[in-house]
């Protein structure tokens, strides 16, 4: 388990140096999920990396339970808007409006395009 | 046991350990009760967390630094979970791949509707220009669009409010959202595995986008 955390740290710590080092406009732990994913692939192509963390589900099952803890993850930030709450009582109403108004209209083009998508890759292939 | 109660809440109040538990045991109390409600979009728990944690705060005159000083550790998880992204993302390569070309496109058109609409909307509804900033990344899974805020300069307390009711309001339709992903879980097997994949996704298209949009929309 250790051996798996440090995988996963690694490799956004990696992400952290590569976003500082390049000024990119990207979360460090972003670049992170990348190189995992590139990670896990290459393990598939050579068996010499499936070792360790990287053989029997080590990195899976531990990434399985980070994120069926996700949301909880989200509380300690969330909690910070106790400092903003003049601000909340001031534009909170508009604030909720303005996100209900963007919820509909990307739920509804989103939907589209995928289906406009996957008909039109459909109708050239049949 | 000490004298003095209150030279005892003087010292806990100021230990990680006492605001550590307290985070923990609120989230798993309205947790069990979202779990009971068969988890009704309204009932979600990082939401009620969020008030009665912060009722809390505010009933004993803490301050948010003292609080964090706990909850930090909790907080801290958010980047590793970010990464084991890369998790379903790998598991679902076959799924993925088959249906790789819609699903960018639905992705990368989506993720710009969601920044170009809730700026639009924002400037329009008169908002101030940081709480436009915060509310930008808002389509994406909190622990990226916090970290995309934290790159904007934005303020990433309200980023999360954002998040997270874009997220119940999205939670009835799949979204790439750790919520929205959540619901669909429940709903159907095949569509939680696209929305898990698709949260993957999503985190690097919002977060390549945002940047670009802000630059374009907010000068």
């Amino acid at each position: 388990m250790i051996a798996a955390v440090s995988i996963i740290l690694v490799c956004q710590l990696v992400g952290e140096v590569i976003v500082r080092g390049f000024r990119l406009p990207l979360p460090g732990p972003v670049v992170g999920m990348a190189l995992l994913f590139g990670i896990l692939i290459l393990r598939d192509h050579a068996a010499a990396l499936a070792r360790g963390p990287l053989r029997d589900g080590g990195v899976e099952g531990v990434a399985k339970v980070l994120l069926a803890n996700l949301s909880l993850m989200f509380v300690p930030a969330g909690v910070g808007v106790v400092q903003n709450l003049d601000l909340l009582a001031r534009s909170g109403v508009a604030i909720a409006l303005v996100l209900a108004a963007s919820v509909v209209m990307t739920l509804l083009v989103t939907v589209g395009t995928f289906l406009i998508v996957s008909r039109l890759m459909r109708r050239r292939s049949s | 046991m000490t004298g003095n109660p209150f030279a005892l809440w003087v010292y806990l109040s100021q230990t990680p350990l006492l605001w550590l538990t307290v985070t923990l045991v609120v989230y798993a109390a309205v947790d069990a009760v979202s779990l009971a409600t068969h988890r009704n979009p309204l009932m979600n728990p990082v939401l009620h967390s969020i008030w009665i944690i912060g009722l809390f705060l505010y009933a004993t005159g803490t301050s948010y630094t003292a609080y964090f000083s706990g909850a930090q550790f909790v907080h801290f998880l958010l980047g590793p979970a970010t990464v084991a992204l890369a998790v379903p993302l790998y598991e679902n390569r076959k799924l993925v791949a088959a249906a790789i070309v819609p699903m960018l496109v639905a992705l990368m058109v989506g993720s710009a509707t969601a920044i170009v609409s809730v700026v639009l909307f924002a400037e329009a509804a008169g908002l101030p220009r940081d709480i436009v900033m915060a509310l930008a990344p808002k389509s994406v899974t909190a622990g990226v669009a916090m970290g995309i805020s934290e790159t904007l300069g934005a303020n990433p307390a309200i980023t999360v409010i954002a998040t997270v009711l874009t997220g119940i309001m999205g939670a009835i339709v799949v979204t790439p959202h750790g919520i929205g992903t959540a619901r669909a879980f429940q709903v159907d097997e095949v569509a939680g595995v696209f929305a898990g994949i698709a949260m993957g996704l999503n985190a690097l298209v919002t977060s390549l986008l945002v940047p670009v949009f802000a630059t374009l929309l907010l000068k």
